[in-house]
């Protein structure tokens, strides 16, 4: 080292690390972070950003490079190494017992005393809560607390530590934007406070109202570190993606549009036996992609299971209308004269077998849909199995189908045979989504399909939502980003309180119309008579 | 007949003496469960504890005859019974934490090698010893009889149902009564606790995941195998009793889930047990079999376990991460 290198707090050099011989998760990274600033780790999903900071946090080891502190070559080998060395990861998945109040989650792994004094542990929380504006209650069970609560309750279990190199991985994911901003007020108190701290994240608006550098890797390589002032999200966006991208998202227009599925007056129960959906009825096209908008909880997850018939309807009908057989997609149309066909009290199996496919991606990707511990060729054949009666099982279409993904989709796996669940989050949801659309349905209907996706998976998905629309499949989408509804979709209907509030135009109607139709029913038009 | 002699005192008083064995099978089984390792071998380990404590006591009077010292006799048998039950542990341990062998399955394994392991060398100190193994009336009373002088044990009420019993029962309780303050009031069982709830949270702590589930299992399995040796040393007799054993371990197991995972449950939970085990030589039914009684502990288990799943206390769960075995960088 030269006397004219500048010593940082924490610097990488040529971190490599690999999982299995095939995946580079980390290509010779370096970079480096200083106290007083904020740098964010920006990158897509399977970039390598959490596995990057892991080896910094003690989690995972590194094959090659070396990690220097202070311009000492410092090695860490497990999590304890890294409090050692003051530097403490907040992790996506929030590492919490859940049966243990916030006091005993925060010394878990302390030595400082062989008995556990609740009484004084409780006053040093309250102090590190009192100083920087947290407001937690030591005493609290976790699985008690809100996410936010929880996410606070990491941090301070960092700084209990002593810790002031700060890790945090994805840490507005699964918050609000009120609690987001606070976290950001809190972000900034800490860098105030002579903190270096790293966060890991691909949202664009907030690396640019947050950080002061911004480190991009693509792929698991090292692309550059900016300054924040010095760029916009363009120039981030093509470093972190190796090309040049629009931002705008396609809305292509379809040849035809027919009826495909009709609801009616339906009526719904939620699981703790109030209304979810109170007379919901609407209409929704072949050709086109129905969003429906809604504050989380209005029914949303209710109607698309209705219609796939997981969810009992107590009144009302749902229509379908299936697609004529001479329709094809190079626009010759045939129109429906058909009477529907009533989906109401069919199984989920028989409304699949008519086509109704429901590509569900709830907030824990695996819940629902994908087996982890099973490879994507059996994750195929969940889905298939049924065609082929008979007591053996042909592993060879559903291989094929999982390498025509795996290719189509730029899904980034060891394998076809690697467990789903050692895929990174946004590759598990392409696997997910490209399944459903591969059974060729003629309703196709997702849930969040984006949800913790990064700008290019995000693309691609919605460049195969708009394939499906141009073969004529009628696609319904629940969103929660208004600005990606309103470029994507051609309708979008929005739901409130389990209300149909109102159906708007994507291409003329604006944010503020449809924000508030999620939350007054018809739009404001009682909130207007009230003022 | 004194008050002493009632049917409610004797009843109490042989339910305490015949839970004390379960006793120990629980407290060192929920140790090892609260690390989350669900180390089914417990009758195995106790086969183990039972034999090797009845040979440790036999062979220290062999040879030290006369001068044998009844405190030193006792001592040697918890301690032999505990290496043996540690023995059994340290292989489980092995396989399930360094190995990461399924812990079912190694825990039926050792629950098997453990009982031919048992039986084999009970069956040799008999054999090699012309067809008995028996200990000195005068050690067999150390072993059987209180501790207390005379004057508290014939208090009414009181001196049968508190100062009437061997000593292995109240070390049984201070081991409990230890245990839970251990696990829920000092550092190193919060630290415990974590790892059975949450590796992946532990490790992220610098919790030494390894160690706390090695030691966790291993001394738990010496406190189980303690509990072989006390049945072979009190209620059997101080005579190898292979089927008097049998099926210790496994209401020990299923004691663990009775008392929800908590040492102090653990006492009343043993005494009512002990008194679902003798039930049908104190109180006859016509009509109803003695079989049907000896079901009666895991009836009442049963009840428990769809009582407590019905009120979904979080508390009262099993330790969120038993029966795995953990992995670092697996994701």
């Amino acid at each position: 080292m030269t006397a004219l290198e500048t010593v940082h707090a924490i610097e990488l050099r040529g971190i490599t690390k690999r999982f299995g011989a095939k995946v580079v998760a980390n290509d010779h990274i370096d970079l480096a972070l200083d106290r007083g600033e904020i740098l964010s780790l920006l990158g897509e999903n399977g970039s390598g950003k959490t596995t990057l900071m892991n080896m910094l946090s003690g989690i995972y080891l590194p094959d090659e490079g070396e990690i220097l502190m202070e311009g000492k070559p410092i090695a860490i080998r497990s999590p304890k190494d890294a409090y050692d060395h003051g530097i403490g990861m907040i992790h996506q998945h929030y590492k919490l017992v859940d049966v243990f109040t916030a006091a005993e989650n925060i010394v878990l792994g302390l030595h400082d005393g062989k008995k556990l004094d609740r009484k004084e542990i409780a006053r040093k929380v309250r102090e590190i809560s009192d100083k920087y504006g947290f407001g937690i209650d030591p005493d609290k069970k976790i699985y008690d607390m809100s996410v936010s609560e929880k996410q606070t309750v990491e941090i301070v279990k960092v700084l209990y530590r002593g810790a002031d190199i700060l890790i945090l991985d994805e840490p507005t994911a699964v918050l609000t934007p009120q609690e987001t901003d606070r976290l950001f007020d809190i972000l900034r108190a800490m860098k105030a406070d002579g903190k270096a701290i790293v966060i890991i994240t691909h949202k664009l608006h907030e690396v640019m109202a947050i950080s002061d550098k911004v480190a991009v890797l693509r792929k698991g390589k090292y692309i550059g570190t900016v300054n924040t002032a010095e760029t916009d999200p363009q120039k981030l966006t093509e470093m972190m993606v190796g090309h040049a991208v629009s931002l705008n998202i396609d809305r292509p227009e379809a040849k035809y549009h027919d009826l495909r599925l009709e609801v009616k007056g339906l009526n719904c129960l939620g699981s703790d036996g109030v209304p979810a959906l109170t007379d919901v009825s609407f209409q929704a096209m072949g050709g086109e992609i129905l969003g429906i908008a809604g504050i989380a909880g209005s029914g949303q997850k209710e109607l698309l299971e209705a219609i796939a018939g997981l969810q009992k309807a107590e009144s009302g009908h749902i229509f379908y209308y299936p697609p004529h057989p001479k329709s094809d997609i190079a626009g010759k149309h045939v129109p429906v004269d058909k009477a529907g066909e009533e989906l109401v009290g069919k199984t989920p199996t028989q409304i699949q077998k008519i086509g109704v496919s429901l590509a569900f991606v709830p907030e824990d990707r695996l819940g629902m849909g994908l087996v982890g511990g099973m490879g994507m060729v059996d994750n195929m054949m969940l889905k298939t199995y049924k065609e082929h009666p008979g007591p053996f099982v042909d592993r060879k279409p559903p291989k094929a189908l999982a390498e025509k993904l795996i290719d189509e989709l730029e899904i980034v796996t060891p394998g076809v045979n690697t467990p789903v669940r050692r895929l990174s989050g946004g590759n598990v949801q392409k696997v997910l989504v490209g399944r459903e659309i591969a059974s060729s349905p003629t309703v196709l209907m997702t849930a969040y399909p984006v949800r913790g996706l990064d700008i290019n998976s995000s693309y691609t998905i919605y460049r195969l939502l708009n394939e499906q629309k141009m073969k004529g499949v009628a696609v319904l989408m629940v969103g929660e980003d208004l600005d990606v509804l309103l470029e994507l979709c051609d309708r979008i209907l929005v739901l409130c309180g389990g209300r149909v509030s109102g159906v708007v135009d994507g291409r003329t109607a604006t944010k503020e119309e449809v924000g508030l139709l999620m939350t007054h029913v018809g739009g404001g038009k009682e909130a207007e008579d009230h003022a | 007949m004194s008050i002493n002699q009632s049917f409610l005192v004797l009843l109490i008083s042989a339910a305490v003496l015949n839970g004390t064995p379960l006793l120990f099978g629980t407290v060192g089984e929920i140790l090892s469960e609260k690390a989350g390792n669900l180390n089914l071998g417990v009758e195995g380990m106790m086969y183990m504890g039972g034999a090797l404590g009845l040979g440790a006591a036999f062979y220290y009077e062999q040879a030290a005859g006369g001068s044998a010292n009844g405190i030193v006799a006792v001592v040697l048998a918890i301690l032999f019974a505990f290496l043996a039950g540690a023995f059994g542990a340290l292989i489980y341990a092995f396989l399930t934490i360094s190995l990461r062998a399924n812990q079912n399955v190694t825990g039926l394994a050792l629950a098997i090698f453990g009982t031919g392991a048992g039986q084999f060398i009970g069956e040799y100190m008999r054999v090699s010893a012309g067809g008995y193994v028996a200990i000195s009336n005068a050690l067999k009373d150390v072993f059987a009889n209180s501790p207390f002088p005379a004057a508290l044990r014939g208090l009414p009420v009181v001196g049968p149902l508190i100062f009437g019993y061997n000593i292995f029962v109240y070390v049984g309780v201070i081991i409990a009564v230890a245990m839970a303050w251990f696990l829920t009031r000092s550092r190193a069982g919060l630290h415990l606790r974590s790892v059975g709830e949450s590796p992946a949270t532990a490790d992220a702590a610098g919790i030494n995941i390894t160690r706390y589930k090695y030691l966790a299992t291993v001394i738990g399995g010496g406190i189980s195998a303690i509990g072989g040796m006390v049945y072979i040393m009190t209620i059997a007799g101080c005579v190898w009793n292979h089927e008097g054993l049998s099926g210790e371990g496994w209401l020990a197991v299923a004691l663990v889930i009775f008392c929800l995972w908590r040492p102090l449950n653990a006492i009343w939970g043993s005494v009512l047990f002990g008194a679902l085990m003798i039930l049908y030589m104190r109180l006859q039914l016509p009509f109803i079999p003695s079989q049907l009684y000896k079901i009666l502990p895991y009836v009442v288990t049963v009840i428990v376990l769809v009582a407590v799943s019905m009120r979904k206390k979080r508390e009262n769960q099993p330790p969120a991460s038993l029966g795995n075995a953990y992995f670092r960088e697996d994701r």
